[in-house]
């Protein structure tokens, strides 16, 4: 058993890490940069938070994006846990395939595609574009992450306790909401997560089906980045990174602390049986 | 029981069908079209109203003639070769990349193997378009990679990096290095640790034991985590456009521009049928690889 790391592994993980690192690093240092000059050092201030939390065209994409990624995620999830359902439960049915094919394919298939291809369906079924739009692209491609998600949790779930619960009288839906519902909902939850940062990361599908109104935060961020490095990009971007961080490391605490607890159970059935 | 189940089917299966499948067939259909300036504008539009007589005169109207615009202009066939060049390219840095970073995660003390997972992650979950917008600061001519090498003497002129392909190739080796590093991560943890003991009691040397035990059962990550790169980066939009200069051609970029800019949708549709034609190979690939992967672990 390995307990030390030797030179070569070492020297590789912090090349690696530092890699991954230092880019943002560099935009989160600067984004207190005094001045106005992305790359010379003019003295700490947070000046630039300010103007871009007095922005409004900045906070109004920031809140239509976050709506759409919170309803969209929820249908994602819905339409996800069904068709996960659905592909591990169902057995055979017609046209099996083909819904398998459709929920792999998406994965797959280039942003460019997936937006024009939204696009043209709501110009022929003549859907004004706008929020509702946005939230039916994102739910769908989104759908296909969290049902992969769903399954592979459901996969592995022991079908004796369904089997159990609707030999005692309970209903099938009964029986998924008090047995297996439980049992996959951390699944649940992060196929929820992926798909609202899906969301809230998606730039190309967004530009192809949003409308005038419409425009979220990453599609302002383009237009503003396309102009150029600025300090105000720099501190949107450094609140943006500290949100995404916080969450990230909450939900892996919570996962770790579950994941002891249930140990812990286990070994203490162990012990008692 | 009946009825809910085929109501549970079906619910999942017509949202897909309505918003996949039939979006897909619509950009067929407007691939086959002639570009008119209207708006839409594309001919001819589909419409129920003339029942199944107009259905057919509409079909008859089709034409490959947005295809063969794609053939006979060179910049489109350039495009899509130099599109599968510079994935294939950045897919191979990133193997040369991630390889050791995965190895070295792998052989790490094993309480230190989460944590590390979480660090390859996290960047992950930022904001592409923020990961993207971080390396213009870097690559442009005035950006912190020039002003360091100046001041290290290393280089008197900046290096002109941004706007060229090698900018794209850091975008890409940047964005994907994590889709690289988890397949590589799970099949190289996976390896029997009593396999190289046995090689080293037999005399085997340290980098002979890495080629004939570590790479070969490595593989499957190797493959796994190539394909995670080339299938997305080919079609590529926001790295090409934003690091890459008008010179970078690549055919995600061509789409839009042909979308937003020449507003010629029938053109765009069928650069759209062409790329998913280049990546239906890739993708079946790899559904085949993974699918014997499964079986072979299962």
């Amino acid at each position: 058993m390995i307990r030390r790391f030797n030179m070569f592994n070492l020297t590789s993980l912090t090349f690696g890490l530092a890699f991954l690192y230092l880019p943002l690093l560099l935009v989160v240092i600067y984004s207190f940069n005094d001045s106005r000059l992305v790359t010379v050092w003019g003295g700490f201030s947070t000046k630039w938070y300010g103007i871009v939390l007095n922005n409004d065209a900045y906070l109004e994409a920031a809140w239509i994006t976050l709506r759409i990624a919170f309803v969209s995620a929820t249908l994602a999830t819905v339409l996800g846990t069904l068709s996960a359902v659905v592909m591990v439960r169902a057995g055979s049915f017609p046209g099996r395939t083909l819904f398998s094919g459709m929920i792999f394919a998406p994965l797959v298939m280039p942003e460019v595609v997936t937006g024009l291809s939204l696009l043209l369906l709501f110009v022929a079924i003549g859907l004004d574009r706008g929020f509702w739009t946005i939230t039916i692209a994102h739910a769908t491609f989104s759908m296909c992450y969290a049902s992969v998600v769903i399954s592979s949790r459901l996969a592995s779930f022991d079908r004796s306790l369904e089997d159990a619960a609707l030999d005692l009288g309970c209903t099938p839906l009964s029986a998924f909401r008090q047995v297996t519902l439980p049992v996959i909902a951390p699944a649940v939850i992060s196929a929820w997560l992926l798909s609202f940062t899906l969301s809230l990361d998606d730039l190309v599908i967004a530009t192809f089906t949003s409308g005038p109104g419409s425009t979220t935060l990453p599609m302002k961020l383009y237009s503003s980045v396309r102009l150029g490095v600025s300090p105000e990009i720099n501190a949107l971007s450094t609140m943006l990174i500290g949100i995404v961080t916080f969450g990230v490391i909450a939900a892996s605490l919570i996962n770790r602390r579950q994941e002891r607890r249930q140990k812990q159970e286990n070994r203490a059935a162990a012990a008692a049986a | 029981m009946r009825t809910s189940r085929r109501l549970l089917i079906l619910l999942p299966y017509l949202w897909l069908g309505l918003f996949f499948l039939v979006p897909f067939l619509i950009v067929i259909k407007i691939a086959l079209s002639d570009s008119v300036t209207a708006s839409p504008p594309y001919a001819p539009t589909f419409s129920l109203d003339e029942g199944l007589a107009g259905l057919r005169a509409s079909f008859a109207q089709f034409d490959f003639e947005n295809f063969l615009w794609l053939a006979e202009d060179g910049i489109y066939l350039k495009a899509y070769l130099n599109s599968v060049k510079v994935a294939a390219i950045a897919t191979l840095l990133t193997l040369l990349i991630g390889y050791p970073v995965a190895y070295a995660m792998a052989k790490a003390p094993q309480d230190w193997r989460k944590t590390l997972l979480l660090l390859v992650i996290l960047p992950f979950w930022t904001s592409f378009l923020i990961r993207i917008y971080a390396w213009i600061g870097i690559l442009k001519n005035e950006g912190f990679l020039n002003l360091a090498l100046m001041k290290l003497g290393i280089i008197e002129q900046p290096l002109a990096i941004m706007h060229t392909e090698i900018a794209v190739y850091v975008g890409i080796v940047y964005s994907y290095l994590p889709f690289m590093i988890l397949p590589l991560y799970a099949s190289l943890e996976r390896i029997d640790g009593r396999l190289l003991e046995a090689a080293e009691d037999l005399g085997c040397g340290a980098l002979a034991a890495f080629r004939q035990i570590t790479l070969p059962l490595s593989l499957p990550g190797v493959v796994a985590g190539c394909f995670l790169v080339f299938i997305p980066a080919i079609g590529e939009f926001v790295i090409p456009d934003l690091l890459g200069g008008s010179g970078t051609l690549m055919i995600g970029k061509t789409l839009w521009l042909e979308f937003f800019s020449n507003r010629d949708w029938g053109v765009a549709a069928a650069v759209a049928i062409v790329l998913l034609t280049i990546l239906i190979v890739p993708i079946v690939l790899f559904q085949r690889h993974q699918q014997k992967h499964q079986e072979e672990l299962g």
